[in-house]
């Protein structure tokens, strides 16, 4: 049960910091909060086939607990795409970082700086 | 076996990657290799077009696995008639393309087809979890086309794109992960069959998670509170790549039909029908949306992006009925606003390019070349698309109409689709009459390019379908009502993708 408890609430955590970084104004923490709502999204795909300890993914004939080897199969795939569109997303926000000559999601120039007259 | 049902992922697929190893420079040969890519996937969807027509499904098992353990590929009506639509938008957005457009960026030819395979795969695959990385696949390849070109406005609109699709994508894993642990299968065919059996203490978590998904294909196929991306992304991308988009938002109107309808249809036991009570209000819900953003564009591409979101709201609305006549006039309405749409993205694009400053902003300006083509073109699919009737579009409002005759909803149906549809012709008939009358008054400032016929014709090739969808109607509306028989009854579906597990070759 503690394991149970300890592994739904690590997700909720995660999820829960992700999505306050998702919804900053500023591409980095956008990024980051991608970056963690997927390892929530991984950790919860991982844990529905349900949470085994030293179970055999394949059959063996001496093991007697098993545990489901298909969500680790979806976990990994997951991973890998989480992977290439998080490379995505940093190339583009570096990209528009580059183009818009700031960093907001929107591509709104902050009104303090444009006062200060720091930027072309 | 038969294969040619893998043949449209795989064409795609090797033309992109013989096309990356190429490298940049070979101009003519990737521009070959690409149109030959499109034409053999027309001649494919065609193809299987008419073998789906027969009635007979295709199960096509990857790697001969046998089917729960496995990854199967299904050919009903449904995914062939997307496979064609998605083939002819394809091969008119390319021609076009060709014109020059595919010159302002790197590897335009291979994301296109990228892209392509993605979306076969999607309107191809009986799996969810395949289902999830063919939607991948063709969401990586639409990023990068959409920021074809360049330009600062395209980058931010993209991030906006891409973030929402990406947090999109988690989503669907979520939902993905809940109906796996409740289940136990990802296959949908095997998915209909444990949902039926599941006892009803246990069936929360998978009518949660069916509901999930439901949000997930709600915000890919633009649906009321999700639609926001859908203007400015399309309205910044290129031409051609705004028409294969067109197909876009179909992918997820095309899945929420395929999930609730063969693993939460009717027959599914206590999650039966969980969509049911949803989709209807929030088609009508987008479509009076849709419309009040269609009176408020400004530009050509944002008035047609609108209609975008009034046609996924009028499929919709005819799949939310869950009954024959409501997914026929659906699926009409589907296969026909999509062409038409994509030939008006190229209309407009063709439109921008002669008026320099002005692009396709709403003002009047100067005289356009060639006037009454492009004035014929626009009213032809202003005409179709508002839904008048000697064009296609009015048969699609009118089955949907007399689909919802007889229900309850028609108290909600009738009002909202017919305001919607007399404020879309007032939206249109405004910008027609100042891009072709109130125009003219002064002289170009510049020479204008001449109107070459590769960039007309696919146009008014797309915008030609309005008029096919009519002439070949009694063909179309049967293919439409067995397309809606055959999704109105699970059982032959799932009784042909698990018993081809036990048919050793």
């Amino acid at each position: 049960m503690s394991m149970e408890l300890l592994l739904a609430s690590a997700i909720g955590v995660i999820a829960a910091s992700g999505i306050y970084l998702l919804l900053r104004a500023r591409t980095f923490p956008v990024v980051l909060g991608l970056t963690l709502l997927s390892y929530a999204v991984n950790l919860l795909l991982f844990a529905s086939g349900g949470l085994t300890l030293s179970g055999a993914p394949i059959l063996e004939p001496t093991k007697t607990s098993y545990t489901d080897p298909l969500p680790q199969a979806l976990v990994l795939t997951a991973i890998v795409i989480g992977f290439a569109m998080t490379a995505f997303v940093l190339v583009l926000a570096l990209r528009a970082r580059q183009e818009l000559g700031v960093d907001h999601v929107d591509g709104r120039r902050d009104k303090p700086r444009e006062n200060a007259g720091g930027e072309s | 076996m038969n294969h040619w049902v893998i043949a449209p992922i795989l064409l795609p697929l090797a033309a992109a990657i013989v096309l990356l190893l190429l490298g940049i420079g070979r101009r003519r040969v990737q521009r070959g290799l690409g149109l030959a890519s499109v034409i053999g996937q027309v001649a494919l969807a065609l193809g299987l077009l008419a073998y789906a027509d027969g009635g007979e499904l295709l199960v096509y098992r990857l790697g001969d696995w046998p089917t729960p353990f496995g990854i199967v590929l299904v050919l009903d009506r449904l995914s062939a008639l997307m496979l064609a639509v998605t083939a002819c938008i394809a091969l008119f957005s390319l021609w076009y393309a060709l014109q020059g457009t595919d010159e302002r960026g790197r590897n335009f030819h291979a994301l296109f087809q990228f892209q392509l395979a993605g979306l076969n795969g999607a309107f191809l695959t009986g799996d969810v979890f395949n289902l999830f990385v063919f939607f991948e696949l063709l969401l990586i390849a639409s990023y990068a086309l959409l920021l074809h070109g360049g330009g600062a406005e395209r980058l931010r609109n993209g991030i906006h794109y891409v973030v929402f699709n990406l947090v999109a994508s988690a989503l669907f894993l979520v939902g993905v992960a809940m109906l796996y642990a409740s289940l136990g299968t990802l296959n949908m065919a095997d998915m209909a069959r444990a949902v039926a059996e599941l006892p009803p203490e246990r069936s929360d978590m998978a009518h949660a998670g069916g509901l999930v998904l439901l949000v997930v294909f709600g915000a890919k196929a633009a649906v009321l509170p999700l639609y926001f991306w859908l203007p400015s992304a399309y309205r910044s991308a290129t031409a051609p790549v705004a028409a294969l988009f067109s197909v876009m938002t179909k992918v997820g109107a095309y899945a929420i039909l395929r999930l609730f309808t063969l693993v939460f249809g009717p027959d599914a036991g206590p999650t039966g029908s969980i969509a049911e009570p949803w989709i209807l209000g929030v088609a009508l819900a987008t479509l009076a949306a849709g419309t009040l953003g269609l009176l408020a564009s400004r530009d050509v591409r944002t008035l047609i992006a609108y209609s975008v979101v009034i046609s996924v709201g009028m499929l919709l609305g005819g799949i939310g009925l869950f009954s024959v006549e409501g997914i026929r006039a659906g699926v009409y309405y589907l296969a026909q606003s999509t062409l038409v749409l994509a030939g008006l993205f190229l209309l407009a694009d063709l439109i921008a390019r002669q008026r320099h400053v002005l692009g396709d902003r709403l003002e009047s300006g100067t005289a356009l070349e060639r006037r009454g083509l492009l004035g014929i073109l626009f009213l032809a699919g202003a005409v179709a698309v508002v839904g008048l009737p000697p064009l296609s579009g009015f048969v699609g409002k009118a089955l949907l109409l007399q689909a919802a005759v007889d229900l309850e909803a028609v108290r909600w149906v009738w009002p909202v689709v017919l305001v919607s549809s007399a404020l879309s012709l007032v939206a249109f008939s405004r910008a027609g009459s100042v891009l072709f009358w109130k125009s003219g008054g002064r002289a170009p400032e510049r020479e204008t390019p001449a109107l070459a016929p590769g960039l007309w014709v696919p146009c008014a090739c797309l915008l030609a379908f309005a008029a096919l969808f009519i002439i070949a109607a009694a063909p179309a509306l049967e293919y439409a009502d067995a397309t809606a028989r055959q999704l109105l009854d699970p059982s032959v579906y799932v009784r042909a993708v698990l018993e081809t597990a036990n048919v050793s070759r």
